[in-house]
């Protein structure tokens, strides 16, 4: 057979409707330009970013229109789904980097760096490229856009799309167990569409509180600089466990009030937001029997206890420049060592002070916490708690059976055993992720020697934890207050897909480039 | 009475066969063989069919019925049979089965499917095996009166402190009662002179502290509490009776060899640790430390491996050994080559089935050592020759076997003497033997 003949003989092979897939990519980018409308009238009424919001919507609804049609009547199968989850994270991160190339100013309006911006907000990572975060140096259209994108990857676009396009309810519970985080979804009602609403409701609600909450305090004169639209702005960021702040020092900026009202709220984003759809419908101890939720709360408050514990005695920073007096001070250390142990094991990325200047005990500390993640079912990255929960278990389960070689011990989550298969998955999962984080680690590493911008291990390994994680903030050069402009093309494009691959949890991405997936 | 038996299986031949004596009794079954076999075998009328089919029922006259036992091995089955004979008949009807399922809905939705009394026998079984697991060194356990009184049975070990001495002196444990003494299958009524030696059996009735204090005193160094139980076969009664034990705090070890449905047990039983082996393979029992058990429960569907795996348990130096015996006859065989106690689930159930066949007010019955003896339950009403007159005088009127073991008073106990007077509205729990039942169920 000819080579010709063995090319169209693998093309007839393909068995992925693409085209189904990328029309239902296009109808969610076209749907994008409803949510741009937010920052548009923000840039009518302050005057600036008109173009660079008005021309993004533009594009949305042309670009979605267009790949519409490639086919009218988009019909899904369980490929098709992969294929649609992986392509609309990319194209609405694409489409959403829009204004910020257009805009043209700092740092990120440079296409590479655009594209590592949007995908950051949308992956809700919180890693910046932005060299100068002010109001003045950027438009507050757009900068309120970086905070919105955050919100909409929090709880998913697929979730969000599902919820409202209803052409996507039969095939919606496979799109959503591909996007939501945490091994499995759980449906709460019949209809998936209506799951996906209740979440979105959940979701909404809490929002709301934070703002409202925050606007509270600076109306009672506990948050000088907490306006409206930074209510809105840490709202959207917080319950997204994203990161992103309009201000240059993130929470440093706001008072000890303000600190210690995000921290419940950063709690709350990082909790199965189906538990709270069960408190909303009158059953509230649901939370409390949840054995991944006590998990986590004892796991936030040892790391929170720790890392209070090492600021309260350490000497070296008896007074910071910035944030005034911490070790010998409980207030203050054991604000910073909360609010920290929560941003970082949530994946928020917010900082309350810079953590750099901590001692490396409590810095491996937080690195330790980047690998931890949210619960299953929550806007949190990582690897997510209840995996560890459960790999905790299994290898509890496995000495156990080292003494007793007969021994039957099925794994329990709660009251529920768990599937072998699925134990199974969550160890595959877990390791890949340890996988991608070492290669990660290695690329940027190697890149970065090779042309001439020496950076440690530890900020090399932080900056692959904080992308892969989609935590945001690393220590060094990528710190809270650093950036992560310095990394060149490939390692940023290397760092674009990792945010991507994260919070879609790897194998849905990864699954696309097995031969097997396209072939019958 | 007229009673109407659907299933003629062994459960269901062994209820007709016990009611037959004294009452009017229809089986039913589907095979021809087993219906001819049965018209022979015991005085019954025995028809062949389908018991849920509502001609089949038209003819074996269910609507004279005053009960029906549904008792095929087929719980669907039975409970179909109960909810069509309620459409024909007023009749009491008594289903068996075996899905713990169906008995918890039936105990929470008054009358569901039709069934005015259930009995699953899986449970019963566990249920009387967990009892005497609770109580070292007895061999069958009833409650009495929503659990105030208890009748137990007791086999005197060699160098208990109390053999040699007389149920006088033996008589010291405050709100007991000796009810009888079995020796060599007789039955010795208990006297202040019988003399109480290693190999007998003793029947106490009272409140369950006093039958707490009495098995301790049995034994010469209290064993202390029971705390390893080691359960051996993974089948629904092996399953229940864990789980009874889970619910009663303990942490009991199961063996089931059967890997798919060890993980099941397992998956349903989180305070039990499940094994999966082969129960008669002595290196795994050294293994797992099997000997050092307090209790071993074979429970395995098999009697012979039954008999096998208590007497290895046995061998290794396990405390006790319980076994569950499908052949009634080999219940004395069993107790004979030194296992503690075998529990056999067709006596179990058939005691259960008897409480509701009984024709007078007997609302509780314990069946002692394969139907000797009863211990009974009844409320006493405005005929009965206990009625204002003390107990003393009163006996004069019964036959020499009954004793009076407990009574309570609106929900209180009273320990029976000479000069207790019994009143209408008590209820009074006595030791019958099995040959004067009828005149003392009639005299009470």
């Amino acid at each position: 057979m000819s080579r010709a003949g063995t090319r169209r003989g693998l093309v007839r092979a393909l068995r992925v409707e693409w085209r189904a897939s990328v029309s239902l990519v296009g109808t969610v980018v076209k749907w994008l330009a409803v949510a741009l409308l937010f920052p548009f009238a923000i840039a009518l009424a302050d005057g600036r970013g008109v173009a660079a919001i008005g021309g993004t919507i533009f594009v949305a609804v042309g670009l979605g229109y267009a790949l519409e049609r490639l086919d009218p009547d988009p019909d899904l199968g369980v490929r098709e789904g992969f294929l649609m989850v992986a392509l609309t994270w990319g194209a609405v991160s694409v489409v959403g980097a829009l204004p910020y190339v257009i805009a043209g100013q700092g740092t990120v309006a440079l296409p590479v760096n655009a594209l590592f911006e949007s995908m950051s907000g949308f992956t809700t990572t919180g890693a910046t490229v932005m060299g100068d975060i002010s109001l003045v140096a950027h438009a507050p259209a757009v900068m309120m856009w970086r905070q919105e994108t955050q919100w909409l990857g929090g709880m998913g676009i697929v979730v969000l799309a599902v919820a409202i396009l209803p052409e996507l309810s039969v095939g919606g519970a496979q799109l959503m167990d591909a996007e939501a985080p945490g091994p499995g979804i759980q449906k709460l009602t019949p209809r998936i569409a209506e799951t996906a609403r209740a979440l979105w409701k959940a979701y909404i609600g809490i929002t709301a509180l934070e703002v409202v909450a925050l606007y509270a305090l600076h109306l009672g004169g506990l948050a000088p600089n907490m306006g409206l639209y930074n209510a809105v702005a840490h709202g959207f960021s917080t319950m997204a466990t994203g990161g992103f702040s309009p201000e240059a020092r993130s929470i440093e900026a706001f008072s000890a009030a303000v600190q210690w009202l995000v921290v419940p709220f950063m709690v709350a984003a990082g909790t199965n937001f189906a538990l709270f759809w069960h408190v909303m419908n009158g059953n509230p101890e649901r939370l409390w029997r949840d054995a991944e939720f006590r998990f986590y709360l004892g796991v936030l408050g040892v790391l929170a206890a720790l890392a209070s514990l090492l600021l309260f005695t350490d000497p070296s920073i008896l007074v910071h420049p910035d944030v005034g007096p911490i070790a010998g001070n409980l207030e203050s250390s054991l604000r910073h060592g909360v609010f920290q142990v929560v941003s970082i094991v949530t994946t928020t990325g917010y900082a309350s002070m810079d953590f750099n200047d901590w001692n490396s005990a409590a810095q491996f500390l937080l690195l330790l916490g980047m690998f931890i993640g949210g619960s299953a079912g929550s806007t949190g990255g990582a690897v997510k708690i209840v995996r560890w929960y459960v790999i905790g278990k299994s290898l509890r389960r496995e000495l156990f059976v080292t003494v007793h070689p007969e021994a039957v011990r099925p794994v329990r989550l709660g009251g529920r055993t768990i599937d072998e298969s699925a134990i199974r998955g969550i160890y595959a999962f877990t390791l890949l992720y340890l996988v991608c984080f070492l290669l990660g680690a290695a690329f940027l590493l190697v890149d970065a020697s090779l042309f001439g911008r020496g950076i440690s291990t530890f900020e090399a390994m932080s900056a692959v934890a904080a992308t892969l994680g989609n935590v945001g903030p690393g220590f060094g050069v990528v710190g809270p207050m650093g950036s992560y402009d310095g990394f060149s093309v490939a390692s940023k494009l290397v760092m674009v897909v990792l945010m991507w691959i994260g919070r879609l949890e790897i194998l849905p991405v990864l699954v696309l480039l097995t031969g097997a997936y396209w072939r019958s | 009475m007229r009673a109407v038996v659907v299933g003629a299986g062994e459960v269901g031949s062994s209820i007709a066969a016990s009611l037959a004596d004294s009452h009017e009794v229809v089986v039913v079954d589907v095979d021809g063989d087993r219906v001819d076999r049965l018209t022979f075998d015991i005085d019954v009328l025995a028809i062949e069919g389908d018991g849920t089919a509502l001609e089949t029922l038209e003819e074996a006259d269910v609507a004279a019925a005053d009960i029906v036992v549904a008792s095929t091995d087929g719980d669907e089955t039975n409970l179909a049979v109960c909810g069509t004979v309620k459409t024909l008949s007023e009749a009491f009807t008594i289903a068996r089965v075996k899905r713990t399922a169906y008995l918890d809905t039936w105990q929470q939705t008054q009358g569901a499917f039709g069934v005015d009394f259930m009995v699953c026998s899986d449970l019963l079984t566990a249920q009387a095996i967990v009892r005497v697991v609770g109580l070292p060194t007895a061999r069958d356990v009833d409650p009495f009166a929503g659990g105030q009184v208890q009748m137990a049975e007791f086999r005197v070990p060699e160098g208990s402190p109390l053999a040699a001495q007389t149920v006088r002196e033996a008589d010291r444990f405050e709100g007991l009662t000796f009810a009888a003494v079995l020796r060599d299958d007789e039955i010795e009524m208990a006297r202040g002179e019988t003399v109480i030696s290693p190999g007998d059996k003793l029947v106490v009735i009272g409140s369950p502290e006093s039958v707490q204090a009495f098995a301790a005193a049995l034994v010469r160094e209290p064993a202390g509490d029971v705390s390893d139980v080691v359960v051996v076969g993974g089948g629904e009664i092996g399953f229940l009776t864990a789980q009874l034990l889970e619910r009663r705090g303990f942490a009991p070890r199961l063996v089931e060899q059967d890997a798919a449905r060890a993980r099941v047990v397992a998956e349903a039983l989180p305070g039990t640790t499940v094994l999966s082996h082969d129960a008669t393979d002595l290196d795994f029992l050294e293994r797992e430390h099997v000997g050092e058990a307090d209790v071993v429960i074979a429970a395995l569907d098999n009697d012979e491996t039954n008999l096998l795996v208590a007497l290895l348990a046995r061998s290794l130096g396990a405390g006790r050994t319980v076994a569950v015996v499908d052949e009634g006859s080999y219940v004395d065989l069993f107790e004979a080559v030194d296992v503690d106690v075998a529990v056999n689930p067709r006596e179990v159930t058939a005691e259960e089935i008897t409480r509701f066949t009984r024709e007078e007010r007997a609302e509780n019955v314990a069946i002692i050592e394969s139907d000797l003896a009863e211990v009974l339950e009844i409320e006493i009403d405005e005929k009965s020759v206990l009625r204002d007159r003390p107990i003393s005088e009163a006996v004069a009127d019964l036959p020499a076997s009954v004793v009076v073991g407990a009574i309570t008073r609106a929900g209180e106990r009273i320990t029976p003497r000479g000069d207790t007077v019994v009143r209408a509205g008590d209820h009074v729990v006595v030791f019958v033997r099995t040959e004067d039942i009828e005149r003392v169920t009639a005299a009470l």
